[in-house]
């Protein structure tokens, strides 16, 4: 399997009053066409995984890493304009509420366009159909209404997938989604899942898929990383969670309340310092 | 036995907007109810209905044999506590514990307000150390204790929940929802709680009602929704949706 994303030592670090705060601590893992989920609780450092991948760290935050590395592309040393070029083209990102991450006074349709537009000269009408398909390829039953919409005029469901469409109407090769369904319902979550990976899966696409779901990106995705505490403490394929060793991954398993199984009261995690190690 | 809460035919209407549709239930003194249902479902409306944030438009909620009016007495906020979602909101940013736990007491009117603090903190397992901090410098976990702690510090004989751990990480939702369970036990009370997490519910509640669109769809009891005994396909469709992703689903 050919490589997509090869990254050795990540470490992502902000200054604070109280000096320097290392949120990502030597991560490596390297990425395939593949669905890879990265799991772990908030302030693990999964987000700012996939921010420096993105080149969306903030400017005061610092990047440091052995390698870093999209199709060849050194991305430590890339300059801005590059950046900018790969970003939304070859790397799209999925955010977690679409309330936030649309533009509020811009329809949905244009927000696509833009994005087109941005990396491919194409004409208006052309670029129209393709936004056109793209909304239907995300399963939006009436695309011309759609495509007028402004934002706060759909549900948190069909905002996440005119989400989507924006993201792949480029055809990037590497698509991030951090927590894509966390702000949905149960029932659409699964809609939108199913979408997801019938686009990564026909497009041959690679997925980083970050979530706080253990159970759920298992599911979903072929390997899981979990981190705690900015470092990966485990790697394992996604069918064999339940083999899990780590007692971290075993705990947040063990932690969730479960239908039909009646444990009163429900195990905790009892966190140990030398996991952070 | 009178029951702790009777909600008879309660509607909720914002102007043209029926957020919720005549709906009735009943919860027994010391049980656990819980309330699911999807965003809009009016499962939350329920409960600021009953805590006096929602307007009623018609029907009867009746406390302990008590019928509410408009306006409710001072007993009234005293035997009915709320908890709500979000942990970062709920508190206010420039007050410390102590002045948090403070006010309710001092509302009303309780004397020996200094130990009743030291107790509500211990009692939800922050200790004494965390009094004089402010919000920002605790926890998503820790935040919602102190919440529950204020909800306590009045005792109430009833806790409104709404979805009390869903801005938690997961073992952190476990110890608040062991936190919850002990003080239930420990004092009688009666919750009523809203998730949209059909797992946290049935391993909360005794029985629950499943809502859409307002209305009620079908009350269980936990043990027929965990053997898959329902009548409703929308319960059904809930209940799958909650197992998860499936590939070729």
């Amino acid at each position: 399997m050919s490589t997509l994303l090869d990254v050795r030592d990540l470490r992502v670090s902000f200054p604070t009053r109280t000096g320097m705060v290392e949120a990502v601590r030597g991560v490596s893992f390297t990425l395939g066409r593949e669905r890879l989920g990265i799991v772990g609780e908030s302030g693990s450092g999964k987000s700012q995984t996939g921010r420096a991948i993105m080149g969306l760290t903030p400017e005061h935050g610092r990047i440091s890493a052995e390698k870093l590395e999209f199709n060849g592309i050194d991305l430590t040393k890339a300059s801005k304009a590059e950046r900018r070029a790969l970003r939304g083209k070859r790397i799209a990102m999925i955010l977690q509420d679409p309330k936030y991450s649309l533009n509020p006074v811009m329809s949905i349709g244009r927000q696509i366009i833009e994005t087109l537009r941005t990396h491919e000269p194409v004409g208006r009408a052309e670029a129209r159909r393709r936004a056109l398909d793209m909304l239907a390829a995300v399963q939006i039953r009436d695309p011309e209404r759609v495509f007028d919409l402004y934002p706060h005029e759909v549900s948190g469901g069909m905002g996440q997938r005119a989400m989507i469409a924006m993201m792949l109407v480029a055809g990037p090769e590497l698509l991030i989604a951090d927590e894509p369904t966390s702000a949905l319902d149960v029932t659409v979550q699964l809609d939108v899942l199913g979408i997801l990976h019938r686009l990564v899966a026909d497009r041959g696409m690679g997925l980083i898929f970050i979530s706080h779901d253990l159970r759920l990106v298992s599911s979903f995705c072929d390997r899981v990383i979990v981190m705690y505490a900015g470092r990966i403490v485990e790697e394992l394929p996604a069918s064999r969670l339940s083999e899990a060793e780590h007692p971290y991954t075993r705990g947040l398993l063990n932690c969730m309340p479960k239908i039909g199984v009646d444990r009163h009261p429900l195990p905790v995690l009892d966190r140990k310092p030398e996991w952070a190690l | 036995m009178t029951a702790a809460l009777a909600i008879d035919g309660l509607s909720v209407v914002f102007d043209d907007f029926v957020a919720l549709e005549d709906v009735s239930l009943t919860v027994a003194p010391g049980e656990s109810f819980g309330l699911v249902g999807e965003s809009g479902s009016g499962k939350s409306t329920l409960l600021r209905a009953v805590a006096g944030l929602a307007p009623v438009s018609a029907g009867t909620i009746v406390v302990d044999g008590k019928m509410l009016g408009d306006k409710r007495d001072k007993a009234f906020y005293r035997q009915v506590q709320m908890v709500f979602q979000d942990p970062y909101g709920s508190l206010h940013p420039r007050q410390t514990v102590d002045r948090l736990l403070l006010e309710p007491l001092a509302i009303h009117g309780f004397d020996d307000s200094e130990s009743r603090i030291v107790r509500a903190l211990d009692e939800v397992g922050l200790g004494a150390s965390f009094r004089f901090r402010y919000s920002h410098q605790l926890s998503g976990g820790q935040r919602q204790r102190v919440a529950i702690a204020r909800a306590l510090i009045l005792e109430p004989s009833i806790l409104l929940l709404d979805e009390p751990t869903s801005a938690l990480d997961a073992s952190v939702q476990a110890e608040v929802l062991n936190l919850l369970e002990q003080v239930r036990a420990a004092r009688k009370l009666t919750f009523v709680m809203v998730s949209h997490d059909l797992a946290v519910v049935t391993h909360m509640c005794d029985r629950l009602m499943v809502m859409q669109h307002g209305q009620a769809v079908e009350q269980l009891a936990s043990t027929d929704l965990a053997a898959h005994r329902v009548t409703q396909d929308y319960t059904r469709s809930l209940l799958t949706a909650s197992e998860g992703f499936r590939r070729n689903g």
